[in-house]
């Protein structure tokens, strides 16, 4: 039986959780400093440099990790359930392919300056989301495997267009480049807005979540229940992308984030919407803090692109849970 | 005469240019139980669908308790009248009770969670089809009968009026197909409810339902009470086999030549 009390449990131990994964990800570094230091530099208080660091280095990168990881598995988790398929993740219908082939466009133009990177990458994410929705949705139906293929397609297309790119590319930018593919999170802009449109997301998602636990058994189970489906389908398509298209603005396309978490969070805490959706976005957001901190320390002064990191840690860790014997009973 | 659950009238169905029905005039009051017989495509399942609102009539008017799906919505709706499918998919994993208490969700403001009467009703609907052991068990690990038992009692879980039942004997035991069939004729004649239920079997239709609906499949139909309704000359020529009646008493039974 599915209680509010245990979900609350759940979600305030992932919120201790989180708090302790940025504390580390403000005090890991070049410059080590101790749990004290660090709150005393967030207080504004002590060391000059330490303030420096804290404030106006870590603290803004680690919130961006925070953000976009809860991002991305908020938007797989919604993904997963508008598509009804567990293999969904928020790239799947063509969002960070559209995002490439605009972050990638602007590298190579030398639109120059983050900001402008960031821009043309939204406008691709937006791009390749309305012409999913455009084509899929064109007579007026909503079937799942119409949506899948003409995303995927699309997706297809972006990863030629992005080959094509790389390929035309200079030298000296190619790193650069590389590094946007495979995830970075050492140059993402300011967190708030990312932050701002997670919590604003995840109450939208949430004033969903028992009609979205019905749309997970299938469409016309939702309809004999009172949902209204096809509202519910367009309302969470825009939302995921809307995530998705953040999240990969910030800190390029960082895979297995979105795959991942809300798959181990349904593993070890079930199905129910309204304790998966907050509890992906919270191990998200974890997930993603660890894992960008250990990229700018494991082999420090050398910086990984973070999104290799969530794969090495992520795959292990769902493998192992895979192989636990099949429960069949849960209490 | 009590208020009817469902009035259809001059109702006009058709899937994909193909011809249903036309002209249906259909009224199911408290305690009525239709059984509603075709061949395999005659398009049963479609009309089912079509009184449960979920598709909309090519012509006619079709009002639940007295208004059109239109005007009460979906949510209303969904408590006045509940519908089996005839396929239960499991995308994502689930154990049996959670999934009975999808059954209460018209019920529930849109952030209550189940509460324990939300837990007791699903528990006393598992026992009543008979799983009451199973209700910690994965869905996925359930076989076909037993899924739709669930499906089943997802469906007493929801507590409508109306009753539309797409194949409720599907993979199911013959002694859970009587038991089944005897649940909903209890709860037609003594909770006052109404049950339209797609059956393929003339006898059990004979035997539950005091009406039955013939469906011919090329838009033809025949509506009656089901001791007139079903004879073996009827039946012959609705499945396109000859079937002979015997008789015992008062019972019929119909076998196949």
């Amino acid at each position: 039986m599915p209680t509010r009390r245990r979900a609350f449990a759940v979600l305030v131990l992932l919120g201790v959780a989180a708090l302790a994964s940025l504390a580390w990800a403000l005090a890991a570094g070049s410059l080590a400093l101790s749990l004290a230091a660090v709150w005393q530099a967030l207080l504004g208080q002590g060391d000059g440099l330490a303030q420096e660091v804290v404030r106006g280095l870590r603290l803004p990168r680690a919130l961006a990790a925070f953000a976009c990881g809860g991002l991305l598995a908020l938007a797989g988790a919604l993904m997963q359930v508008l598509l009804r398929n567990p293999l969904a993740d928020p790239y799947v219908l063509g969002i960070s392919g559209g995002a490439a082939v605009g972050a990638l466009a602007a590298m190579l133009l030398g639109v120059g300056m983050s900001l402008g990177i960031e821009a043309m990458a939204f406008a691709g994410a937006l791009g390749a989301m309305l012409l999913v929705f455009g084509l899929a949705h064109g007579d007026g139906s909503w079937s799942q495997a119409r949506l899948l293929l003409t995303g995927v397609i699309v997706a297809a297309g972006c990863g030629a267009a992005v080959a094509l790119m790389l390929s035309l590319a200079p030298e000296h930018k190619l790193r650069g480049m590389l590094f946007w593919l495979m995830g970075d999170a050492s140059h993402a802009p300011a967190p708030w807005s990312a932050l701002w449109l997670l919590l604003g997301g995840l109450v939208t998602a949430l004033f969903f979540a028992r009609e979205l636990n019905l749309l997970a058994r299938g469409a016309p189970v939702a309809a004999t229940l009172g949902v209204n489906v096809a509202r519910l389908r367009g309302v969470l398509y825009f939302l995921a992308s809307l995530l998705t298209a953040t999240a990969v603005t910030h800190i390029g396309s960082v895979g297995f984030v979105g795959l991942i978490v809300p798959h181990l969070v349904r593993l070890a805490l079930g199905n129910d919407q309204r304790l998966l959706l907050p509890a992906a976005a919270l191990a998200g957001g974890i997930l993603l803090t660890l894992a960008d901190t250990l990229a700018r320390t494991v082999i420090a002064p050398q910086q990984l692109p973070v999104g290799v990191l969530t794969a090495l840690i992520g795959v292990p860790v769902f493998l192992f849970l895979l192989a636990r014997a099949p429960r069949m009973e849960r209490a | 005469m009590t208020a009817p659950l469902l009035s259809a009238k001059g109702l006009a169905v058709s899937i994909a240019g193909k011809p249903v029905v036309h002209g249906l005039d259909l009224v199911l009051r408290p305690g009525d139980c239709l059984a509603i017989l075709g061949r395999n495509g005659a398009g049963k399942t479609t009309l089912l669908h079509t009184l449960a609102g979920l598709r909309a009539p090519e012509a006619g008017t079709l009002t639940l308790d007295g208004a059109s799906y239109a005007e009460q919505g979906p949510r209303r709706a969904a408590r006045a009248r509940g519908l089996l499918l005839q396929h239960q998919g499991d995308a994502f994993p689930a154990s049996v009770l959670e999934t009975v208490l999808i059954g209460r969700h018209p019920h529930l403001s849109r952030f209550a969670w189940e509460d324990e009467a939300d837990g007791r009703i699903a528990r006393e609907a598992l026992a009543a089809v008979d799983l009451a052991e199973l209700a910690q068990r994965e869905v996925h690990t359930l076989s076909g009968g037993e899924r739709q038992r669930v499906a089943l009692a997802a469906l007493l879980a929801q507590q409508p009026k109306l009753y539309l039942l797409d194949e409720p004997l599907a993979h199911l035991d013959l002694n859970h197909q009587l038991a089944m069939l005897d649940l909903f004729a209890r709860l037609a004649q003594d909770r006052g409810v109404a049950v339209a239920m797609v059956l393929h079997d003339p006898n059990l239709a004979l035997r539950f339902c005091n009406r039955a609906l013939l469906l011919h499949g090329d838009g033809t139909h025949a509506l009656g009470d089901s001791a007139e309704q079903l004879d073996a000359a009827r039946l012959s020529k609705l499945y396109g086999h000859p079937l002979r009646m015997l008789q015992d008493g008062a019972r019929r039974w119909f076998i196949p030549e």
